[in-house]
């Protein structure tokens, strides 16, 4: 990864400030692309980094400052516009129809084709890009019938399709195997040696010392630092990136498991269609435990939680809690058991935005005494249980009586991590539980799950982080296409096993 | 320079108060634009629908008369909004509870006669509850979308009733009116204004009762819960299912007992007037009292004396009666219009 | 083989308004607008049409004029449903609502004095029966071919409605918009610009159908003209599975069930009147759960734009 620095950047963003109502998310950030190199944006969930992107892609208006490409002062403010002058950006969530073909995908949006465009015309350049930067891709599949990688691909070829240099890509890797991203930075690096250049959002340090030449970090919507990648380590991307020194390692008392609390025996799981979402899972988790699932994200992991939680049946097999047969049984009779949840999709499954943060709170507890009695509620009881809980959990809210939709994301967890913990009665599974949250919120979650390990709790943890799983969890059981691929020690594997797990070879067993 | 919005940082209690008020008033000033179009003159009108509703004791009975049923009504289709369903059979509803309610007058004449009153009203709870429970059947276990059937099954109550009343319950001595034979005096509800009953005192204590169970109660919660977000309510152990049922067949019983009471204290038999387009009106009552109980009632008096208002035009100006139901049919927009702002503001942005 | 004729004959002339209206709202739904106005939208349609055509004897003016009142009740649900996130289930009701009594109360004030100015019970011109010659003799056949001039442009209409929408640029531009806004949105497609003009457009083709009740197949104007058809289009457009062409057959089926309706009522058979009115919407029902029971099993091309009835800004997440 050689490049000399060329004379003059292909982009240049000065001064640029935007304002959302109460923070300052951009603040008169200044950055600069050269061609042909690969800039990774780093810094913290809500450090402005999507912000900034999208204002280069014409989704936001800045509050102030200007753009200027190859030179030329521009004004975007559409994403056609930004299309217009060569940027392209993939999101997170793919801007794509599910219904549609890749085809029609492929030309959506765009003003200058014929009034009945010609499908085969189109067909035609898909396939000539297509095996031009080797992305494999079909004119004729459906986007809901592909995977989530082949779907990505499908967005890097409609960046292509329309003329795109300036590449943008949102937590590429997110989805991705490590095989997978490797492949995605090959296709990358072809397209750098035309002279395109990429701009990665990334929250994972890792990954800028991977695939990057030059890194810019974000910090609290101001531009912290821009540094060669090969003159930085990971430490020091995190300090810049947080402010201070960050801890690796948390701090994890040694494994003492109990007695068996959950054991799954040849769970099948079959959806509506007749897909098979689970295939022949098998596994245990001991009091004091916690069992780490991987897996790129769509492997049948939040199935798995939601077999536990009652939300999913279960064609075959069967689950037992604290030895008691509790196969399909209903989501209230697994609360009864003492199974506490704390979902991936918060905004949907965790709480009722639209209701106070202190009714969120009870909503576990609401049944029972001291809250109700035959089922009348306690108005002052609810209240005093919400303060409790608001001052020991550290939730920023204005009033309990607050909606909790109108919290930070980062609180609206800790109120449901609250909730949970505060009812759990020994079994407790976690999905996604830190995704999209600070370095500082991550670490509470992470403290509070050891704490329940060590009150010996029986723990399932979900997460896309192999870091944060090798960190925290006992046992790391990795998923890919409905099948567990193997089950090892956390402390002894590393990324390579796992990763190797997660394309779907399976583990020989030694 | 751009008007736009921005999201406010927490709902505006004030304005969600205000909005109602205020588009009151604004249906009012569309309704006189209407009305000044038709060389009537606005004020004069108002005035005379004012008083042709309020103006005199007789005045208020009728309009009291009118409310009793909305209000009923109003609380079913308010019960059944609180979970997102979108119950727009009450029309049908309504219809049953009067045919459930007819049936025991009519043919369970065996009994003592001071039993009718009290099982005919149960009879027709039970009938327009049912009617209620069918699409909400197949919302729970299907998913069938409801608006569709609720709507559907008004009209072919409506249809049944008609066929009853001009068919196998057809008053021989009918002088010439399709409907029932009358129901025997002693199983009247009784009145006590007028043509006012006690079905005023029946709503307005089924309106507390409702208020009550749903602030307080933990049933309540759930129906918030299932109303705001059914996933995550699932999640947390409510029973979606059997929510949609049961809130639906008590919804539907409300509006059953509208027409039972209807029948029992004003028609005093299954006539041709039975369809009244209440069940359609309730649903204005709903949204404009934002699905509180007590405030439904409030919101009852005042479509009805829209409806007795416009009645009066009719004889006292030669205004068509429909006068009433263009202002009720004008008073959703400024409403629908307003609620935006109980979560946005205005933002001027200069460019 | 001549009441086959004359069924198809009396069902195409019923079918007629039902069709503009599905087109319309097809549409309308298309760009993730629900708009449950169209028994208000029709009612409305057919008093301005009669109203105008009585006043000025032009039955071009009648039928332009229904389109602008359907156009402008449409573009008001339009106002509250994307710019003012109102929930449309309740501003499509309002607007039926509103439009049933206000068109009451039009019929009952714009007629001429000697009617107490009503509009009941007048006659005024209509549109008539243009028969093709030869080719209206031959059987079955004819029964396509004794129409009125709406119904012969429906027969342009649905294949270019057809065609609009699965094979140009801007016919996918709106389906991606009620499919998944946040999408079309992300590759610059204006989702509020598309969501009101097809609204809009909607609205215009249902006050159309509303204008053939008045001006060709009752004729005339009275109370309550539409009688619920309005509520059958909504029907008929999950029926379709949002699709111009499919749309033609449950315009044929329940315009058929209505000319059939009459026909028995009239002939006097032993099923009482009620029962044989309840059809259409006993079917209405039945046929929609099984099509949800059905499409829950697979993802059929019946399903509904996914983004229907749901509001949307660039702000959300």
């Amino acid at each position: 990864m050689n490049r000399e620095k060329v004379k003059s950047p292909v982009l240049r963003m000065v001064g640029i400030t935007k304002r959302f109502p109460g923070v300052v998310a951009n603040d008169s950030i200044n950055l600069e692309l050269y061609p042909g190199e690969v800039l990774a944006l780093l810094g913290e969930n809500g450090a402005g980094k999507s912000t900034l992107m999208n204002v280069l892609a014409g989704l936001y208006d800045p509050d102030e400052g200007e753009i200027f490409i190859r030179g030329k002062r521009v004004e975007i403010r559409n994403p056609q516009d930004s299309m217009h002058h060569g940027i392209g950006m993939i999101h997170q969530e793919f801007a794509l129809v599910g219904n549609m073909t890749v085809a029609e995908n492929m030309i959506l949006g765009l003003r200058d084709i014929p009034f009945v465009p010609s499908m085969s015309e189109v067909k035609e350049q898909i396939k000539k890009l297509s095996k031009r930067y080797n992305l494999k891709v079909n004119s004729d599949t459906l986007i809901q019938n592909m995977s989530v990688g082949e779907q990505q691909r499908v967005e890097i070829l409609k960046l292509v399709y329309r003329g795109a240099s300036i590449l943008i890509l949102d937590e590429p890797t997110a989805v991705l195997t490590p095989e997978e991203a490797r492949d995605l930075n090959r296709i990358i690096m072809t397209m750098l040696d035309e002279g395109k250049s990429a701009i990665f959002i990334t929250h994972k340090m890792d990954e800028v010392i991977q695939f990057s030449h030059r890194v810019q970090i974000l910090r609290k919507g101001k531009s912290e630092a821009v540094c060669n990648t090969k003159d930085v380590t990971q430490r020091d991307l995190a300090k810049l990136m947080v402010g201070r020194e960050v801890l690796f390692r948390m701090e994890k008392k040694a494994f003492h498991p109990g007695s068996v609390r959950v054991k799954l025996e040849h769970v099948n799981g079959e959806d509506e269609t007749g897909r098979q979402f689970l295939r022949d899972i098998s596994f245990e988790i001991r009091a004091g435990e916690i069992l780490g699932i991987a897996g790129v994200a769509g492997n049948g992991q939040q199935k798995l939680a939601g077999v536990l939680t009652g939300l999913f049946s279960v064609s075959s097999g069967r689950i037992e809690i604290d030895g008691k047969d509790m196969t399909n049984k209903q989501p209230i009779q697994m609360i009864r058991t003492g199974i506490s949840y704390i979902p991936a999709d918060r905004g949907r499954m965790g709480i009722v935005g639209d209701m106070s943060v202190a009714h969120n709170l009870a909503m576990k507890k609401y049944r029972e005494e001291p809250l109700s009695k035959k089922g009348i509620l306690h108005p002052k009881r609810i209240l005093s249980f919400a303060k409790q809980m608001i001052s020991f959990f550290n939730i920023s809210t204005p009033e309990p009586s607050t909606y909790v939709k109108f919290l930070s994301g980062g609180n609206i967890q800790k109120t449901i991590l609250a909730r949970e913990i505060d009812a759990c009665r020994g079994i407790l599974v976690a999905v996604y539980p830190s995704r999209g949250l600070d370095v500082g919120a991550t670490e509470a979650i992470r403290k509070q799950i050891l704490e329940q390990r060590e009150k010996g709790s029986a723990i399932i943890l979900v997460s896309e982080e192999l870091d944060e799983l090798m960190a925290v969890a006992d046992t790391i059981a990795v998923m890919s296409e409905g099948e567990i691929m193997g089950v090892v020690d956390a402390q002894t594997t590393d990324i390579e096993e796992l990763g190797m797990m997660m394309a779907g070879v399976r583990r020989r067993s030694s | 320079m751009r008007i736009g919005l921005a999201k406010r940082e927490t709902r505006s209690q004030k304005i969600s108060a205000l909005v109602p008020i205020i588009s009151f008033l604004v249906s009012l000033i569309l309704g006189g634009i209407v009305l000044a179009f038709s060389k009537a003159n606005p004020l004069n009108t108002y005035i005379y629908m004012f008083r042709g509703a309020f103006g005199s004791w007789m005045a208020f009975s009728e309009t009291l008369v009118k409310a009793i049923p909305l209000m009923l009504t109003g609380l079913g289709v308010s019960l059944a909004f609180r979970i997102r369903f979108w119950n727009i059979g009450a029309e049908g509803q309504y219809v049953w509870g009067a045919i459930g309610t007819a049936w025991i007058m009519l043919y369970w004449q065996f009994l003592p006669v001071q039993m009718l009153l009290p099982l005919g009203l149960l009879v027709g709870m039970a009938a327009g509850a049912i009617w209620a429970g069918i699409p909400a059947v197949m919302k729970a276990v299907w998913k069938v979308d409801e608006t569709l059937t609720t709507l559907m099954l008004n009209y072919v109550a409506i249809l049944f009733a008609e066929y009853l009343y001009y068919g196998p319950w057809r008053d021989p001595k009918g002088y010439g009116f399709p409907g029932s034979e009358p129901f025997p005096r002693e199983a009247w509800l009784p009145r006590f204004l007028g043509r006012a009953h006690w079905g005023l005192f029946i709503a307005i204590v089924i309106a507390i009762i409702l208020f009550f169970f749903l602030a307080r109660t933990k049933w309540g919660l759930e129906i918030q819960m299932i109303g705001k977000n059914p996933n995550a309510a699932r999640s947390l152990g409510v029973n979606i299912k059997w929510g949609i049922i049961l809130v639906l067949l008590l919804s539907g019983a409300l509006s059953g007992l509208a027409g039972g009471i209807e029948v029992a204290a004003i028609a005093h038999r299954l006539q041709k007037g039975i369809i009244s387009g209440y069940g359609y009106t309730a649903i204005i009552i709903a949204w404009m009292s934002q699905l509180n109980p007590i405030a439904a009632l409030f919101v009852a008096i005042l479509m009805a004396g829209l409806l007795v208002g416009g009645d009066q035009l009719q004889m006292m100006i030669g205004l068509p009666a429909a006068m009433g139901l263009v202002i009720q049919g004008l008073l959703l927009f400024p409403l629908l219009a307003g609620t935006i702002f109980t979560e946005y503001k205005i933002r001027i942005k200069k460019t | 083989m001549q009441l086959l004729t004359t069924l198809l004959l009396v069902t195409i002339r019923a079918g007629t308004s039902l069709l503009y209206a599905t087109l319309g709202e097809v549409y309308t739904e298309r760009s993730g607008i629900l708009n449950l106005g169209v028994e208000g939208m029709m009612m409305m349609g057919a008093l301005t049409a009669f109203a105008v055509v009585y006043r000025t004897g032009n039955l071009l003016f009648g039928v332009l004029a229904a389109m602008l009142v359907g156009g402008c009740m449409a573009l008001l649900h339009a106002f509250l449903s994307v710019s003012m996130r109102a929930n449309q289930v309740v501003s499509g009701l309002s607007l039926t609502l509103f439009g049933t009594g206000f068109a009451s109360f039009l019929g009952q004030r714009l007629g001429p004095a000697g009617n107490s100015f009503n509009l009941t019970g007048l006659t005024g011109e209509r549109f008539p029966i243009i028969k093709i010659p030869f080719l209206g003799d031959i059987p079955v056949l004819s029964a396509f071919l004794q129409q009125d001039i709406l119904t012969y442009l429906l027969y342009i209409i649905v294949p270019l409605a057809w065609f609009y929408l699965y094979r140009t640029r801007d016919g996918l531009s709106l389906r991606s918009v009620g499919e998944n806004p946040r999408t079309a949105a992300a590759v610059g497609i204006n989702v509020t610009k598309i969501r009101y003009i097809y609204t809009v457009f909607g609205g215009m083709l249902v006050g159309l159908g509303g204008s053939h009740l008045t001006l060709a197949y009752t004729p005339g104007w009275s109370e309550n003209i539409t009688g619920g058809r309005g509520w059958i289009v909504i029907a008929l457009v999950i029926f379709s599975g949002w699709n111009p062409a499919r749309a033609v057959f449950g315009a044929i089926l329940f315009g058929g069930i209505n000319a059939v309706q009459y026909r028995l009522q009239a002939a006097g058979t032993v099923i009482p009147a009620s029962f044989l009115n309840m059809a259409p919407y006993l079917l209405t029902v039945i046929v929609l759960a099984a099509m949800t029971i059905v499409s829950r099993k697979k993802k059929t091309s019946f399903s509904s734009p996914s983004a229907l009835g749901t509001s949307f800004s660039i702000e959300d997440k």
